[in-house]
Protein backbone atom coordinates (compact mmCIF):
# COMPACT_ATOMS: atom_id res chain seq x y z
CA UNK A 1 0.00 0.00 0.00
CA UNK A 2 3.07 2.21 1.00
CA UNK A 3 4.19 1.56 -2.86
CA UNK A 4 0.67 2.72 -4.16
CA UNK A 5 0.12 6.05 -2.32
CA UNK A 6 4.35 6.95 -3.22
CA UNK A 7 3.98 6.08 -7.33
CA UNK A 8 0.30 7.04 -7.91
CA UNK A 9 0.60 10.73 -8.58
CA UNK A 10 3.13 9.80 -10.99
CA UNK A 11 0.92 6.99 -12.45
CA UNK A 12 -2.05 9.75 -12.42
CA UNK A 13 -1.11 11.65 -15.40
CA UNK A 14 -1.51 8.54 -17.86
CA UNK A 15 -4.25 7.06 -16.57
CA UNK A 16 -7.51 7.90 -16.97
CA UNK A 17 -8.95 5.89 -14.15
CA UNK A 18 -9.98 8.43 -11.14
CA UNK A 19 -9.68 6.14 -8.46
CA UNK A 20 -10.72 8.52 -5.44
CA UNK A 21 -14.11 8.17 -6.59
CA UNK A 22 -14.37 4.19 -6.81
CA UNK A 23 -12.80 4.24 -2.95
CA UNK A 24 -15.46 6.45 -1.51
CA UNK A 25 -18.16 3.87 -3.62
CA UNK A 26 -16.19 0.64 -1.96
CA UNK A 27 -16.19 2.20 1.17
CA UNK A 28 -19.54 3.24 1.32
CA UNK A 29 -20.89 -0.15 -0.48
CA UNK A 30 -19.30 -1.84 2.59
CA UNK A 31 -20.60 0.73 5.22
CA UNK A 32 -24.19 -0.51 3.82
CA UNK A 33 -23.41 -3.82 3.57
CA UNK A 34 -22.33 -4.04 7.12
CA UNK A 35 -25.23 -2.18 8.39
CA UNK A 36 -28.05 -4.10 5.99
CA UNK A 37 -26.38 -7.41 6.83
CA UNK A 38 -26.32 -6.86 10.32
CA UNK A 39 -29.97 -7.29 10.97
CA UNK A 40 -30.60 -10.64 8.70
CA UNK A 41 -32.44 -12.79 10.49
CA UNK A 42 -30.11 -15.85 12.10
CA UNK A 43 -32.81 -17.97 10.85
CA UNK A 44 -32.19 -17.05 7.27
CA UNK A 45 -28.18 -16.76 7.09
CA UNK A 46 -28.19 -20.50 4.52
CA UNK A 47 -30.16 -18.48 2.05
CA UNK A 48 -28.68 -15.22 2.58
CA UNK A 49 -25.38 -16.79 1.51
CA UNK A 50 -27.18 -18.07 -1.29
CA UNK A 51 -28.61 -14.84 -2.38
CA UNK A 52 -25.11 -12.68 -1.74
CA UNK A 53 -23.49 -15.60 -3.44
CA UNK A 54 -25.88 -14.62 -6.83
CA UNK A 55 -25.36 -11.04 -5.94
CA UNK A 56 -21.60 -11.53 -6.19
CA UNK A 57 -22.02 -13.35 -9.71
CA UNK A 58 -21.67 -9.66 -10.64
CA UNK A 59 -18.79 -10.56 -12.21
CA UNK A 60 -20.37 -11.54 -15.03
CA UNK A 61 -20.80 -7.73 -16.22
CA UNK A 62 -16.76 -7.89 -16.20
CA UNK A 63 -16.37 -10.96 -17.92
CA UNK A 64 -18.77 -9.91 -20.50
CA UNK A 65 -16.78 -6.68 -21.07
CA UNK A 66 -13.83 -9.20 -21.53
CA UNK A 67 -15.75 -11.83 -23.83
CA UNK A 68 -17.68 -9.21 -26.60
CA UNK A 69 -15.07 -6.64 -27.68
CA UNK A 70 -12.99 -7.26 -31.03
CA UNK A 71 -10.13 -8.57 -28.36
CA UNK A 72 -7.81 -11.68 -29.30
CA UNK A 73 -9.21 -15.45 -29.63
CA UNK A 74 -7.34 -16.33 -26.48
CA UNK A 75 -8.79 -13.06 -24.36
CA UNK A 76 -12.18 -13.95 -25.11
CA UNK A 77 -12.35 -17.36 -24.51
CA UNK A 78 -11.09 -16.71 -20.50
CA UNK A 79 -14.15 -13.78 -20.78
CA UNK A 80 -16.25 -16.78 -22.18
CA UNK A 81 -15.53 -19.47 -19.31
CA UNK A 82 -15.92 -16.30 -16.56
CA UNK A 83 -19.28 -15.52 -18.09
CA UNK A 84 -20.23 -19.34 -17.85
CA UNK A 85 -19.20 -19.21 -13.99
CA UNK A 86 -20.79 -16.30 -13.04
CA UNK A 87 -24.43 -17.30 -15.28
CA UNK A 88 -24.36 -20.91 -13.13
CA UNK A 89 -23.78 -18.81 -9.79
CA UNK A 90 -26.89 -16.37 -11.02
CA UNK A 91 -29.09 -19.07 -11.98
CA UNK A 92 -28.46 -21.70 -9.00
CA UNK A 93 -28.05 -19.12 -6.79
CA UNK A 94 -31.31 -17.32 -7.27
CA UNK A 95 -32.78 -20.56 -7.70
CA UNK A 96 -32.15 -22.74 -4.46
CA UNK A 97 -32.81 -19.10 -2.24
CA UNK A 98 -36.20 -19.34 -3.50
CA UNK A 99 -36.78 -22.96 -3.02
CA UNK A 100 -35.18 -22.25 0.42
CA UNK A 101 -37.31 -19.39 1.28
CA UNK A 102 -40.34 -21.34 0.16
CA UNK A 103 -39.86 -23.65 3.38
CA UNK A 104 -40.04 -21.22 5.53
CA UNK A 105 -43.20 -20.96 7.07
CA UNK A 106 -45.39 -19.73 10.48
CA UNK A 107 -48.12 -21.47 12.07
CA UNK A 108 -49.46 -19.31 14.45
CA UNK A 109 -51.11 -21.43 16.52
CA UNK A 110 -54.19 -20.14 19.14
CA UNK A 111 -51.76 -18.91 22.49
CA UNK A 112 -48.43 -19.67 21.29
CA UNK A 113 -46.62 -16.46 21.44
CA UNK A 114 -44.21 -15.65 19.07
CA UNK A 115 -40.73 -14.09 19.39
CA UNK A 116 -39.98 -11.20 17.39
CA UNK B 1 -26.51 8.32 -24.55
CA UNK B 2 -26.02 4.95 -24.34
CA UNK B 3 -23.03 5.54 -21.52
CA UNK B 4 -25.73 7.51 -19.84
CA UNK B 5 -28.62 4.46 -20.01
CA UNK B 6 -26.28 1.61 -19.05
CA UNK B 7 -25.25 3.89 -15.93
CA UNK B 8 -28.58 4.80 -14.67
CA UNK B 9 -29.28 0.64 -15.38
CA UNK B 10 -26.72 -0.12 -12.99
CA UNK B 11 -27.73 2.67 -10.49
CA UNK B 12 -31.37 0.84 -10.28
CA UNK B 13 -29.84 -2.71 -10.02
CA UNK B 14 -27.58 -1.14 -6.76
CA UNK B 15 -30.33 -0.31 -5.50
CA UNK B 16 -32.53 -3.54 -6.44
CA UNK B 17 -29.60 -5.15 -4.79
CA UNK B 18 -29.47 -2.92 -1.48
CA UNK B 19 -33.48 -3.78 -1.23
CA UNK B 20 -32.81 -7.55 -1.72
CA UNK B 21 -30.62 -7.89 1.02
CA UNK B 22 -32.43 -5.65 3.23
CA UNK B 23 -35.69 -7.61 2.80
CA UNK B 24 -33.70 -10.62 3.70
CA UNK B 25 -34.13 -9.73 7.56
CA UNK B 26 -37.58 -11.43 8.03
CA UNK B 27 -38.61 -14.60 6.46
CA UNK B 28 -41.95 -12.66 5.74
CA UNK B 29 -40.31 -10.57 3.06
CA UNK B 30 -37.87 -12.45 2.19
CA UNK B 31 -39.15 -13.85 -1.11
CA UNK B 32 -39.09 -10.06 -2.67
CA UNK B 33 -35.42 -10.36 -2.17
CA UNK B 34 -35.25 -13.08 -4.83
CA UNK B 35 -37.14 -11.07 -7.39
CA UNK B 36 -34.82 -7.33 -6.42
CA UNK B 37 -31.88 -9.55 -7.04
CA UNK B 38 -33.27 -10.88 -10.51
CA UNK B 39 -34.45 -7.99 -11.58
CA UNK B 40 -31.31 -6.01 -10.82
CA UNK B 41 -29.12 -8.94 -12.44
CA UNK B 42 -31.14 -9.05 -15.79
CA UNK B 43 -31.06 -5.46 -15.55
CA UNK B 44 -26.98 -5.34 -14.91
CA UNK B 45 -26.60 -8.16 -17.55
CA UNK B 46 -28.71 -6.51 -20.22
CA UNK B 47 -27.67 -3.50 -19.94
CA UNK B 48 -23.67 -4.88 -20.32
CA UNK B 49 -24.35 -6.41 -23.24
CA UNK B 50 -25.92 -3.69 -25.28
CA UNK B 51 -22.59 -1.68 -24.78
CA UNK B 52 -21.48 -0.84 -28.32
CA UNK B 53 -18.15 -2.60 -27.94
CA UNK B 54 -19.69 -5.78 -27.31
CA UNK B 55 -19.62 -7.00 -30.69
CA UNK B 56 -19.31 -10.70 -30.66
CA UNK B 57 -22.32 -12.75 -29.08
CA UNK B 58 -21.78 -16.06 -30.03
CA UNK B 59 -19.26 -16.99 -27.01
CA UNK B 60 -21.30 -15.18 -24.68
CA UNK B 61 -24.92 -16.70 -25.82
CA UNK B 62 -23.23 -20.44 -25.69
CA UNK B 63 -21.75 -19.59 -22.37
CA UNK B 64 -25.20 -18.39 -21.11
CA UNK B 65 -27.08 -21.36 -22.26
CA UNK B 66 -24.51 -23.81 -19.94
CA UNK B 67 -24.80 -21.83 -17.40
CA UNK B 68 -28.44 -22.24 -17.06
CA UNK B 69 -27.52 -26.00 -18.17
CA UNK B 70 -25.42 -26.48 -15.05
CA UNK B 71 -27.51 -23.68 -12.72
CA UNK B 72 -30.59 -25.44 -12.83
CA UNK B 73 -29.44 -28.56 -11.40
CA UNK B 74 -27.04 -27.13 -8.78
CA UNK B 75 -30.02 -25.63 -7.42
CA UNK B 76 -32.14 -28.75 -6.95
CA UNK B 77 -29.58 -30.62 -4.61
CA UNK B 78 -30.64 -31.55 -1.59
CA UNK B 79 -30.47 -29.46 1.15
CA UNK B 80 -28.24 -31.63 3.27
CA UNK B 81 -25.82 -31.07 0.23
CA UNK B 82 -26.45 -27.01 0.60
CA UNK B 83 -23.09 -26.53 2.36
CA UNK B 84 -21.34 -27.97 -0.72
CA UNK B 85 -23.33 -26.14 -3.43
CA UNK B 86 -22.49 -23.30 -1.74
CA UNK B 87 -18.87 -23.94 -1.37
CA UNK B 88 -19.06 -24.77 -5.27
CA UNK B 89 -20.75 -21.51 -6.26
CA UNK B 90 -17.52 -19.54 -4.29
CA UNK B 91 -15.27 -21.60 -6.08
CA UNK B 92 -17.21 -20.26 -9.33
CA UNK B 93 -17.33 -17.01 -8.28
CA UNK B 94 -13.68 -17.10 -7.63
CA UNK B 95 -13.23 -18.63 -10.53
CA UNK B 96 -14.81 -16.26 -12.70
CA UNK B 97 -12.98 -13.19 -11.12
CA UNK B 98 -9.50 -14.84 -11.91
CA UNK B 99 -9.95 -15.42 -15.35
CA UNK B 100 -11.56 -11.79 -16.10
CA UNK B 101 -8.49 -10.27 -14.15
CA UNK B 102 -6.02 -12.92 -16.01
CA UNK B 103 -7.70 -12.00 -19.64
CA UNK B 104 -7.32 -8.12 -18.80
CA UNK B 105 -3.45 -8.61 -17.25
CA UNK B 106 -2.70 -10.04 -20.76
CA UNK B 107 -4.80 -7.99 -22.89
CA UNK B 108 -3.09 -4.74 -21.61
CA UNK B 109 0.12 -5.86 -21.63
CA UNK B 110 -0.16 -6.59 -25.46
CA UNK B 111 -1.42 -3.29 -25.83
CA UNK B 112 1.43 -1.61 -24.68
CA UNK B 113 2.34 -0.07 -21.17
CA UNK B 114 0.51 2.57 -20.72
CA UNK B 115 -2.49 0.68 -19.53
CA UNK B 116 -1.49 -1.10 -16.70
CA UNK B 117 -1.02 2.05 -14.53
CA UNK B 118 0.32 1.47 -10.42
CA UNK B 119 -3.48 1.44 -9.79
CA UNK B 120 -4.80 -0.92 -12.41
CA UNK B 121 -2.15 -3.47 -11.75
CA UNK B 122 -2.35 -3.81 -8.32
CA UNK B 123 -6.02 -3.97 -8.43
CA UNK B 124 -5.62 -6.62 -11.34
CA UNK B 125 -3.07 -8.98 -8.62
CA UNK B 126 -5.32 -8.63 -5.73
CA UNK B 127 -8.30 -9.35 -8.09
CA UNK B 128 -6.39 -13.04 -9.51
CA UNK B 129 -5.34 -13.45 -5.73
CA UNK B 130 -8.60 -13.54 -4.43
CA UNK B 131 -10.37 -14.65 -7.11
CA UNK B 132 -7.76 -18.28 -7.81
CA UNK B 133 -7.33 -18.53 -4.21
CA UNK B 134 -10.94 -18.55 -4.15
CA UNK B 135 -11.20 -20.99 -6.76
CA UNK B 136 -9.18 -23.95 -5.20
CA UNK B 137 -9.95 -23.21 -1.53
CA UNK B 138 -13.25 -23.97 -2.25
CA UNK B 139 -13.07 -26.83 -4.25
CA UNK B 140 -11.04 -28.40 -1.14
CA UNK B 141 -13.89 -27.17 1.34
CA UNK B 142 -16.72 -29.01 -1.33
CA UNK B 143 -14.35 -31.66 -1.46
CA UNK B 144 -14.31 -32.09 2.26
CA UNK B 145 -17.89 -31.13 2.69
CA UNK B 146 -19.00 -33.90 0.10
CA UNK B 147 -16.86 -36.64 1.90
CA UNK B 148 -14.95 -36.95 -1.66
CA UNK B 149 -12.44 -40.09 -1.09
CA UNK B 150 -9.11 -38.76 -1.95
CA UNK B 151 -9.72 -35.45 -0.02
CA UNK B 152 -8.38 -35.89 3.74
CA UNK B 153 -11.32 -35.45 6.51
CA UNK B 154 -9.54 -34.70 9.46
CA UNK B 155 -7.07 -31.35 9.29
CA UNK B 156 -3.96 -32.06 7.81
CA UNK B 157 -0.98 -30.49 9.35
CA UNK B 158 2.78 -30.80 8.98
CA UNK B 159 5.48 -29.11 10.91
CA UNK B 160 6.20 -25.83 9.22
CA UNK B 161 3.21 -25.49 7.75
CA UNK B 162 2.65 -22.23 8.77
CA UNK B 163 5.99 -20.91 7.69
CA UNK B 164 5.30 -22.64 4.25
CA UNK B 165 2.32 -20.75 3.91
CA UNK B 166 3.83 -17.38 4.42
CA UNK B 167 6.73 -18.12 2.25
CA UNK B 168 4.67 -18.86 -0.87
CA UNK B 169 2.73 -15.58 -0.01
CA UNK B 170 5.89 -13.90 0.28
CA UNK B 171 6.93 -15.37 -2.89
CA UNK B 172 4.04 -14.07 -4.67
CA UNK B 173 4.18 -10.70 -2.73
CA UNK B 174 7.82 -10.18 -4.20
CA UNK B 175 6.70 -11.37 -7.62
CA UNK B 176 3.66 -8.91 -7.46
CA UNK B 177 5.91 -5.90 -6.29
CA UNK B 178 7.82 -7.02 -9.43
CA UNK B 179 5.16 -6.69 -11.57
CA UNK B 180 3.54 -3.87 -11.03
CA UNK B 181 7.04 -1.61 -10.96
CA UNK B 182 7.85 -3.03 -15.03
CA UNK B 183 4.21 -4.33 -15.87
CA UNK B 184 5.76 -4.34 -19.62
CA UNK B 185 8.58 -5.99 -19.27
CA UNK B 186 9.04 -9.25 -21.15
CA UNK B 187 9.00 -11.48 -18.09
CA UNK B 188 5.99 -9.84 -16.36
CA UNK B 189 3.79 -12.39 -17.81
CA UNK B 190 5.45 -15.49 -17.09
CA UNK B 191 6.00 -13.42 -12.83
CA UNK B 192 1.76 -12.98 -13.37
CA UNK B 193 1.34 -16.33 -13.80
CA UNK B 194 3.87 -17.66 -11.34
CA UNK B 195 1.72 -15.75 -9.19
CA UNK B 196 -1.58 -17.73 -10.51
CA UNK B 197 -0.17 -20.64 -9.97
CA UNK B 198 0.99 -19.29 -6.09
CA UNK B 199 -2.33 -18.57 -5.39
CA UNK B 200 -4.28 -21.68 -6.61
CA UNK B 201 -1.56 -23.32 -4.43
CA UNK B 202 -2.28 -21.42 -1.72
CA UNK B 203 -5.93 -21.84 -2.10
CA UNK B 204 -5.30 -25.49 -1.55
CA UNK B 205 -2.98 -25.17 1.52
CA UNK B 206 -5.34 -23.17 3.04
CA UNK B 207 -8.43 -25.20 3.59
CA UNK B 208 -6.20 -28.53 4.35
CA UNK B 209 -5.16 -27.98 8.12
CA UNK B 210 -9.34 -27.12 8.46
CA UNK B 211 -11.49 -29.43 9.94
CA UNK B 212 -15.15 -30.38 9.74
CA UNK B 213 -16.33 -28.10 12.75
CA UNK B 214 -14.66 -25.52 11.44
CA UNK B 215 -16.45 -25.25 7.88
CA UNK B 216 -19.14 -22.33 8.65
CA UNK B 217 -16.59 -19.91 9.60
CA UNK B 218 -14.69 -21.05 6.37
CA UNK B 219 -17.29 -20.84 4.31
CA UNK B 220 -18.02 -17.06 5.05
CA UNK B 221 -14.56 -16.30 4.99
CA UNK B 222 -14.69 -17.64 0.86
CA UNK B 223 -17.58 -15.76 0.56
CA UNK B 224 -16.45 -12.67 1.45
CA UNK B 225 -13.36 -13.44 -0.56
CA UNK B 226 -15.09 -14.22 -3.70
CA UNK B 227 -17.08 -10.72 -2.96
CA UNK B 228 -13.71 -9.04 -2.62
CA UNK B 229 -12.67 -10.49 -5.63
CA UNK B 230 -15.52 -8.73 -7.62
CA UNK B 231 -14.42 -5.37 -5.57
CA UNK B 232 -10.83 -5.93 -7.09
CA UNK B 233 -12.70 -6.77 -10.29
CA UNK B 234 -14.44 -3.18 -10.29
CA UNK B 235 -11.43 -1.38 -9.93
CA UNK B 236 -10.01 -2.68 -12.72
CA UNK B 237 -12.51 -2.00 -14.97
CA UNK B 238 -13.75 1.26 -13.59
CA UNK B 239 -17.45 -0.23 -12.66
CA UNK B 240 -19.03 0.97 -10.31
CA UNK B 241 -21.82 -1.37 -9.74
CA UNK B 242 -19.10 -4.60 -9.55
CA UNK B 243 -17.75 -2.26 -6.45
CA UNK B 244 -21.01 -2.16 -4.61
CA UNK B 245 -22.81 -5.53 -5.20
CA UNK B 246 -19.14 -6.73 -4.51
CA UNK B 247 -18.65 -4.88 -1.62
CA UNK B 248 -22.37 -6.25 -0.40
CA UNK B 249 -20.99 -9.94 -0.46
CA UNK B 250 -17.77 -8.93 0.93
CA UNK B 251 -19.32 -6.98 3.57
CA UNK B 252 -22.02 -10.26 4.05
CA UNK B 253 -19.41 -12.78 4.16
CA UNK B 254 -17.49 -10.58 6.90
CA UNK B 255 -20.60 -10.16 9.08
CA UNK B 256 -21.43 -14.34 8.77
CA UNK B 257 -17.59 -14.93 9.56
CA UNK B 258 -17.50 -12.78 12.93
CA UNK B 259 -20.74 -14.46 13.94
CA UNK B 260 -19.85 -18.01 13.66
CA UNK B 261 -16.32 -17.16 15.26
CA UNK B 262 -17.93 -15.70 17.69
CA UNK B 263 -20.10 -18.30 18.19
CA UNK B 264 -17.11 -20.77 18.94
CA UNK B 265 -14.95 -17.62 21.01
CA UNK B 266 -12.27 -18.15 18.73
CA UNK B 267 -10.37 -15.68 16.30
CA UNK B 268 -10.15 -15.85 12.61
CA UNK B 269 -6.38 -16.36 12.62
CA UNK B 270 -7.51 -19.39 15.00
CA UNK B 271 -10.00 -20.98 12.43
CA UNK B 272 -7.72 -20.76 9.81
CA UNK B 273 -4.11 -21.41 11.31
CA UNK B 274 -5.23 -23.71 14.48
CA UNK B 275 -6.01 -26.70 12.86
CA UNK B 276 -8.93 -27.46 15.54
CA UNK B 277 -9.65 -31.03 15.91
CA UNK B 278 -6.14 -32.12 15.89
CA UNK B 279 -5.74 -30.72 19.22
CA UNK B 280 -4.96 -32.78 22.47
CA UNK B 281 -6.40 -36.04 23.31
CA UNK B 282 -5.30 -34.97 26.70
CA UNK B 283 -7.74 -36.47 29.69
CA UNK B 284 -7.53 -39.96 29.89
CA UNK B 285 -8.88 -39.41 33.05
CA UNK B 286 -12.38 -40.40 32.24
CA UNK B 287 -12.37 -44.39 32.75
CA UNK B 288 -14.20 -44.50 35.17
CA UNK B 289 -17.13 -43.02 33.20
CA UNK B 290 -20.36 -44.68 32.67
CA UNK B 291 -23.31 -43.56 29.84
CA UNK B 292 -26.41 -44.32 30.85
CA UNK B 293 -28.61 -45.93 28.32
CA UNK B 294 -31.77 -45.40 28.13
CA UNK B 295 -34.82 -47.87 25.66
CA UNK B 296 -36.91 -45.94 23.67
CA UNK B 297 -40.15 -47.13 25.52
CA UNK B 298 -38.65 -45.27 29.08
CA UNK B 299 -37.44 -42.61 26.33
CA UNK B 300 -41.29 -42.56 24.96
CA UNK B 301 -43.14 -42.26 28.28
CA UNK B 302 -40.95 -39.18 29.98
CA UNK B 303 -41.35 -37.19 26.25
CA UNK B 304 -44.72 -38.10 26.91
CA UNK B 305 -45.18 -36.86 30.25
CA UNK B 306 -43.31 -33.29 29.52
CA UNK B 307 -44.83 -30.39 29.45
CA UNK B 308 -41.65 -28.45 27.74
CA UNK B 309 -39.63 -30.11 25.36
CA UNK B 310 -36.50 -28.50 23.80
CA UNK B 311 -35.08 -30.52 20.85
CA UNK B 312 -31.54 -29.40 20.09
CA UNK B 313 -30.31 -30.79 16.43
CA UNK B 314 -26.61 -31.02 15.37
CA UNK B 315 -24.73 -31.96 12.31
CA UNK B 316 -25.86 -35.24 13.40
CA UNK B 317 -29.15 -34.78 12.38
CA UNK B 318 -28.80 -33.30 8.77
CA UNK B 319 -26.21 -37.09 8.66
CA UNK B 320 -28.22 -39.44 9.46
CA UNK B 321 -31.12 -36.88 7.11
CA UNK B 322 -33.27 -37.33 10.45
CA UNK B 323 -35.36 -34.05 9.93
CA UNK B 324 -38.54 -35.54 8.79
CA UNK B 325 -39.05 -37.85 11.42
CA UNK B 326 -38.11 -35.07 13.37
CA UNK B 327 -40.61 -33.07 12.49
CA UNK B 328 -43.12 -35.98 13.27
CA UNK B 329 -41.97 -36.19 16.69
CA UNK B 330 -42.60 -32.72 16.93
CA UNK B 331 -46.38 -33.37 15.89
CA UNK B 332 -46.95 -36.39 18.35
CA UNK B 333 -45.57 -33.99 21.32
CA UNK B 334 -47.40 -30.92 19.91
CA UNK B 335 -50.88 -33.44 20.01
CA UNK B 336 -50.56 -33.88 23.32
CA UNK B 337 -49.94 -30.51 23.91
CA UNK B 338 -46.14 -30.51 24.48
CA UNK B 339 -44.56 -27.27 23.70
CA UNK B 340 -41.60 -28.04 21.67
CA UNK B 341 -39.01 -25.81 20.61
CA UNK B 342 -35.81 -26.03 19.07
CA UNK B 343 -32.40 -24.33 20.21
CA UNK B 344 -30.33 -23.33 16.86
CA UNK B 345 -26.72 -22.76 17.70
CA UNK B 346 -24.99 -20.50 15.53
CA UNK B 347 -22.48 -23.20 13.99
CA UNK B 348 -24.43 -26.51 14.81
CA UNK B 349 -24.00 -28.05 10.93
CA UNK B 350 -21.55 -27.39 8.56
CA UNK B 351 -22.87 -23.50 7.43
CA UNK B 352 -24.72 -20.70 8.88
CA UNK B 353 -28.28 -21.66 9.14
CA UNK B 354 -28.00 -25.19 8.08
CA UNK B 355 -30.12 -26.36 10.94
CA UNK B 356 -32.70 -23.21 10.03
CA UNK B 357 -33.12 -24.47 6.57
CA UNK B 358 -33.13 -28.59 7.10
CA UNK B 359 -36.13 -28.07 9.89
CA UNK B 360 -37.75 -25.51 7.49
CA UNK B 361 -37.86 -28.08 4.83
CA UNK B 362 -39.40 -30.69 7.27
CA UNK B 363 -42.32 -27.98 7.79
CA UNK B 364 -41.25 -26.84 10.84
CA UNK B 365 -42.78 -23.24 11.81
CA UNK B 366 -39.81 -20.92 11.96
CA UNK B 367 -41.44 -19.54 14.94
CA UNK B 368 -40.29 -22.63 17.07
CA UNK B 369 -36.77 -21.98 16.12
CA UNK B 370 -35.04 -20.21 18.72
CA UNK B 371 -31.62 -19.08 18.90
CA UNK B 372 -28.96 -19.97 21.72
CA UNK B 373 -29.28 -16.46 23.55
CA UNK B 374 -32.75 -16.85 24.02
CA UNK B 375 -33.79 -20.26 24.79
CA UNK B 376 -30.75 -20.57 27.33
CA UNK B 377 -32.06 -18.50 30.44
CA UNK B 378 -35.54 -20.85 29.85
CA UNK B 379 -33.28 -23.99 29.81
CA UNK B 380 -33.40 -24.55 33.82
CA UNK B 381 -37.63 -24.61 33.50
CA UNK B 382 -37.05 -27.06 30.10
CA UNK B 383 -38.38 -30.75 31.38
CA UNK B 384 -36.75 -32.85 28.62
CA UNK B 385 -33.61 -31.67 25.96
CA UNK B 386 -32.97 -33.92 23.32
CA UNK B 387 -29.94 -34.13 21.51
CA UNK B 388 -30.27 -34.89 18.34
CA UNK B 389 -26.87 -34.95 17.00
CA UNK B 390 -25.15 -32.22 18.52
CA UNK B 391 -22.09 -32.52 20.50
CA UNK B 392 -20.07 -29.71 20.89
CA UNK B 393 -22.38 -27.28 21.28
CA UNK B 394 -23.80 -29.17 24.03
CA UNK B 395 -20.67 -29.64 26.03
CA UNK B 396 -20.59 -28.71 29.74
CA UNK B 397 -16.67 -28.59 29.33
CA UNK B 398 -16.76 -25.30 27.34
CA UNK B 399 -17.98 -23.51 30.68
CA UNK B 400 -15.69 -25.27 33.10
CA UNK B 401 -12.83 -27.00 31.73
CA UNK B 402 -10.48 -24.74 30.92
CA UNK B 403 -8.20 -27.19 29.60
CA UNK B 404 -10.54 -28.11 27.20
CA UNK B 405 -9.72 -26.81 23.82
CA UNK B 406 -13.45 -25.57 23.35
CA UNK B 407 -13.35 -23.65 26.77
CA UNK B 408 -15.06 -20.46 26.45
CA UNK B 409 -17.19 -21.12 23.30
CA UNK B 410 -21.11 -20.59 24.27
CA UNK B 411 -22.74 -23.56 24.79
CA UNK B 412 -26.48 -24.49 24.57
CA UNK B 413 -27.30 -24.77 28.61
CA UNK B 414 -29.33 -28.64 27.90
CA UNK B 415 -26.90 -30.24 31.16
CA UNK B 416 -29.82 -27.60 32.81
CA UNK B 417 -33.11 -29.24 31.79
CA UNK B 418 -34.39 -31.56 34.35
CA UNK B 419 -34.20 -34.56 31.95
CA UNK B 420 -32.00 -34.46 28.76
CA UNK B 421 -32.06 -37.58 26.23
CA UNK B 422 -28.97 -37.36 23.68
CA UNK B 423 -28.65 -39.77 20.48
CA UNK B 424 -25.76 -41.19 19.47
CA UNK B 425 -24.45 -43.18 17.14
CA UNK B 426 -21.46 -44.81 18.75
CA UNK B 427 -20.13 -44.79 21.94
CA UNK B 428 -16.71 -42.53 20.79
CA UNK B 429 -15.93 -38.95 21.09
CA UNK B 430 -17.61 -36.16 18.68
CA UNK B 431 -16.15 -34.15 15.58
CA UNK B 432 -13.20 -32.69 17.75
CA UNK B 433 -12.70 -35.73 19.45
CA UNK B 434 -13.45 -33.94 22.81
CA UNK B 435 -15.36 -36.08 25.84
CA UNK B 436 -18.45 -34.87 26.20
CA UNK B 437 -19.73 -34.23 30.41
CA UNK B 438 -23.27 -34.10 29.30
CA UNK B 439 -23.57 -37.39 28.59
CA UNK B 440 -22.24 -38.63 32.14
CA UNK B 441 -24.21 -36.37 33.98
CA UNK B 442 -27.14 -37.35 36.39
CA UNK B 443 -29.80 -36.63 34.66
CA UNK B 444 -28.38 -37.61 31.00
CA UNK B 445 -29.72 -41.11 29.42
CA UNK B 446 -28.05 -42.19 26.27
CA UNK B 447 -30.24 -43.52 23.45
CA UNK B 448 -28.19 -45.39 21.23
CA UNK B 449 -28.33 -45.68 17.43
CA UNK B 450 -28.72 -43.81 14.32
CA UNK B 451 -30.70 -40.75 14.87
CA UNK B 452 -33.15 -41.48 12.03
CA UNK B 453 -34.02 -44.40 13.38
CA UNK B 454 -33.96 -43.54 17.26
CA UNK B 455 -36.48 -40.60 16.72
CA UNK B 456 -38.25 -43.01 14.39
CA UNK B 457 -38.83 -45.36 17.29
CA UNK B 458 -39.64 -43.02 19.41
CA UNK B 459 -42.66 -41.73 17.35
CA UNK B 460 -43.99 -45.16 16.59
CA UNK B 461 -43.88 -45.69 20.37
CA UNK B 462 -46.05 -42.47 20.94
CA UNK B 463 -47.94 -43.14 18.13
CA UNK B 464 -48.69 -46.73 19.16
CA UNK B 465 -49.34 -45.59 22.83
CA UNK B 466 -52.10 -42.72 21.72
CA UNK B 467 -53.67 -45.25 19.90
CA UNK B 468 -53.90 -47.57 23.20
CA UNK B 469 -55.82 -45.40 25.06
Amino acid sequence: MMLLTITAPAAAAAETTDIWPLLFVFLLASFIGLGVIRRVSRLLHTPLMSITNAISAIAVVGAILVAGPDYPDHIRLLGAIAVFASMTNIVSGFLITQRMLKMFKTETKPGEVTKP
Amino acid sequence: MIYHLVQFAYLVATGLFVFALHWMNTPATARRAVYAGVAGMTLAVVATWAQPEVVHHLWIVVAVVLGFAVGVPLSRVPLTAVPQRTALSHAFGGLAAGLVGSAKFYLWHGEGSAHLTVFRTVAILLEVLLGFLTFTGSLMAAGKLQEVKWIPQRPVTYPGQNLTNLALLLIAVGLGIAVVLQPSAAWAPVAFAGIIGIALLFGVLLIIPIGGADMPTVIAILNSYAGLAAVAMGFVLDNKLLITAGALDGSSGLILAIIMCKAMNRSFTNVLFGAFGQVQQAKAGGEDKVYKPETIEGGAQVLEQATSVVIIPGYGMAVAQAQHKVRELYDQLKKRGVSVKFAIHPVAGRMPGHMNVLLAEANIPYTDLVEMDEINPDMPQVDVALVVGANDVVNPAARSDKSSPIYGMPIIDADKARTVFAIKRSKNPGFAGIDNELYFSDRTWMLFGDAKNVIGELVKQLSGGSGMH
